[in-house]
């Protein structure tokens, strides 16, 4: 039946026909109507963050934990900006969200109205699309319509900017959006003379390599089973990029660990020595490639991606194969197993990686009663994994640290900002993914400096007795930071010292959170055991050796083979050329 | 991109049709800025009946990986249709609109006149000392005529940009 309801009313309905169940938000003047309809809504859990930042990068965490769009309504102006550094998060890492952002009423726009801001110019360029709603018959069908560009193809997040006028104003309203024309279908299946082809080249291969990405996270969880069993036909080893963890278990014989940058070395040594790179879901970042010239120069590529305008981007490839993770694995299994084709002996190929492996880059020294941070996140790992814990992270040593030495076993695990590298991302992600997870152990791994950047959202776990644990290693230093200065500038450490800490413990008691304070080996293990012990939500300060540098490491502009690792001479200076690199 | 730099540049004519929708041009205009790709002429009109869908023409130039780049990244906004590549599909002519003004008297006037009419301009504007000509043609065409003007009272050019369209009777 339709009947008429207001654009505020529309929506809500319209988020609650999408089968939204949370909205991560913060109220403000030009949203007053749709938080007047969310009042008594029961359908819709709105989670009240303390900064629009937090909001977008909950949102992220929910998205990237359940695999459902993340909801963000904020305020026009200060609220919408605030909200794009994790917009433009999302928009790097591929993560569906649906933002809604209050805007003056459209008399006034083009005014400098109070609280105004362009928002659908400011964030043009950090979405997959967005919106101006001039009209409140429009809503329903743009809210239809922005959910499935966001899940769609490369997901992505969408704003709708809405103006007080169009909430408050009456539109039909008949139980569901009008039919619309769908004008974006990203092609999903891949035409089958590329599957054949990339068997083909698989099969022939005498040296194979996964290179894994977010693109067969955000394929949903079969993707993962399927690039398993994929790999069980064939053979080859699997590396992954840093968002992609999790889709291959870590403790497989075919598992080499983390490439790029901070990757280990068998994972680089492959790479560079293959002749054959299957890429899935994942673009050939700069943190991944190193020195493009140098950059697997033996190898044939096979790229499969469902953004067109990742492939050739960076690197060339032979064969680039279009579509969805999930359905072009399932394709490359179907064709290998009708084409009869069988595993290659690949014996010479794994001796030259366990070689590789038996330099052991992981190592780290021991320095007895002091916790060495990768220590840390070892023992971490150790006592948490039965109950599969969700791990975020902020941006820096901590989040390297805890994707080399954490390990993950399976999809949605692993939630870090990995393209905009964004410090401040993982409390509220943490928060986010523990709102659809309620049962899930949600540890944000941190650093002293990230966690500073979005402490405030102590007080949104505290509010909805969200059980999250932040575990800081708290070395005193933005340690990534301070390495680079180590490493490039000769030890001049500008303004990378964490002057005037909190102390964490009382800053987290003050927002009714048990804080924890380990400062040995001897109290690391109980400390966990007690973070883990203590149903609420629980801030763990890890004091940790102090100048400890993430290793292995290719500086910015060498090759995969010009890794640094524990123990290497490294001079403290690099050329201006390098220097421009980031 | 070390690699790309010895790439030949290309000069391609692009045809972009798309949603006529509030913003859409920014967003193609600001792609190519955010992402350093080169703009060349830019035209936009919209071209049905019903206002819904507008062509874009875009000349540009870059090496041809940069192109295929261009191609990929304008296909995947939700706002564009189809995007197709001229100087790809060829064979196509391309037009372009100017108009050009120019001042003088006596023979630089008559010669001005005289050289108008072998390139088919129309004179749409004149007084006793000027004479504003209308001119379709080539980039090529109207860049001599530009240049042959100069000798002879040349005082302001308009251009519009290019737009493009494949021979023969298909669509594309």
């Amino acid at each position: 039946m339709s009947t008429e309801r207001s654009g505020a009313e529309i929506l809500v309905e319209s988020l609650v026909a999408k089968g939204v169940e949370f909205v991560f938000g913060y109220p403000g003047g030009a949203v007053l109507p749709i938080y007047d309809a969310l009042f008594g809504e029961e359908r819709i859990r709105h989670i009240l963050v303390r900064h629009e930042a937090g909001a977008a990068h909950a949102a992220e965490g929910y998205a990237r934990a359940t695999g459902k769009p993340g909801v963000v309504l904020v305020t026009s102006g200060p609220g919408a900006t605030n909200a794009v550094t994790g917009i433009a998060d999302a928009f790097m890492d591929s993560i569906p969200m649906v933002v809604i952002t209050g805007q003056v009423p459209t008399a006034l726009i083009g005014t400098d109205a109070f609280q105004e801001a362009d928002t659908v110019g400011i964030t043009r360029h950090c979405t997959k699309h967005n919106y101006l709603v001039k009209d409140a018959s429009e809503l329903a069908a743009i809210v239809d319509e922005a959910f499935h560009i966001a899940t769609a193809g490369r997901p992505g997040p969408v704003v709708i900017d809405i103006p007080k006028d169009v909430q408050i104003a009456l539109a039909q309203w008949n139980g569901r959006a009008p039919q619309r024309r769908t004008r974006y279908a990203p092609q999903t299946m891949a035409p089958a003379a590329d599957i054949a082809n990339a068997v083909a080249m698989i099969a022939a291969a005498e040296r194979p390599i996964f290179y894994t990405g977010g693109g067969v996270i955000n394929a949903g969880p079969q993707a993962s089973r399927l690039l398993r069993e994929l790999q069980k036909l064939t053979g080859a080893p699997v590396t992954s990029t840093l968002m992609g963890l999790g889709a291959f278990p870590a403790g497989d014989p075919a598992w080499l660990g983390m490439l790029g940058m901070h990757g280990t070395y068998e994972a680089n040594m492959a790479m560079n020595k293959a002749d054959l790179i299957i890429a899935l879901g994942a673009r050939f970042d700069d943190r991944v490639t190193g020195r493009l010239d140098a950059f697997s120069p033996y190898s044939r590529k096979i790229h499969v991606d469902i953004d067109r305008a990742s492939i050739n981007k960076t690197v060339r490839v032979d064969l680039p194969v279009i579509g969805d993770c999930a359905i072009v694995l399932e394709q490359m299994i179907d064709a290998w197993l009708q084409a009869g084709h069988s595993a290659a002996d690949l014996t010479d190929w794994q001796a030259r990686i366990d070689g590789w492996r038996a330099r052991k880059s992981l190592a780290y020294p021991d320095r007895g009663n002091e916790i060495m941070p990768q220590k840390a996140i070892e023992r971490l790992y150790d006592l948490t994994r039965d109950r599969d814990p969700v791990i975020s992270t902020e941006v820096g040593q901590h989040q390297m640290w805890a994707a080399q030495y954490f390990q993950f076993h399976g999809p949605n695990k692993w939630l870090t900002s990995g393209g905009l590298g964004t410090m401040g991302y993982g409390l509220p992600a943490a928060i986010g993914a523990q709102a659809g997870l309620p049962d899930a152990l949600v540890i944000d791994i941190a650093g002293d400096a990230s966690i500073q950047m979005n402490i405030q959202e102590l007080g949104t776990a505290t509010q909805y007795r969200l059980p999250v644990k932040v575990f800081v290693l708290n070395n005193e230093w933005m340690g990534m930071v301070r390495q680079w200065q180590e490493l490039t500038y000769e030890s001049r450490y500008s303004n990378s010292y964490s002057d005037s800490l909190p102390d964490f413990v009382k800053l987290a008691e003050a927002y009714g959170w048990k804080g924890i304070r380990i400062t040995s080996m001897d109290e690391l293990d109980a400390g966990i055991q007690a973070m883990i012990d203590h149903p609420g939500p629980v801030f763990v300060d890890c004091l940790v050796v102090k100048e400890v540098n993430c290793y292995p490491m290719i500086p910015s502009g060498a090759a995969h083979t010009d890794m640094i690792l524990y123990g290497d001479d490294v001079a403290g200076t690099m050329d201006d050329a390098a220097k421009a690199l980031v | 991109m070390n690699t790309q730099t010895a790439e030949a540049q290309e000069r391609h004519v692009l045809t972009i049709t798309v949603d006529n929708e509030a913003g859409i041009l920014a967003k193609i205009a600001g792609l190519f800025t955010a992402r350093g790709y080169n703009i060349d002429s830019l035209t936009v009109a919209d071209i049905t009946d019903n206002h819904e869908v507008s062509r874009i023409t875009i000349v540009t130039h870059g090496p041809p990986s940069i192109i295929d780049q261009i191609r990929a990244q304008l296909e995947r906004l939700v706002p564009v249709h189809k995007v197709v590549d001229l100087t790809e599909v060829g064979p196509y002519i391309e037009r372009e609109l100017a108009l050009i003004k120019v001042a003088g008297t006596g023979n630089f006037r008559v010669e001005a006149l005289r050289v108008a009419e072998i390139f088919r301009a129309k004179v749409v504007d004149t007084t006793t000392s000027s004479f504003v000509f209308e001119l379709t043609g080539s980039p090529d065409k109207i860049d001599t005529f530009v240049a042959l003007m100069k000798e002879l009272g040349l005082v302001e050019v308009g251009r519009t940009g290019v737009v493009g369209m494949v021979r023969g009777n298909t669509a594309i």
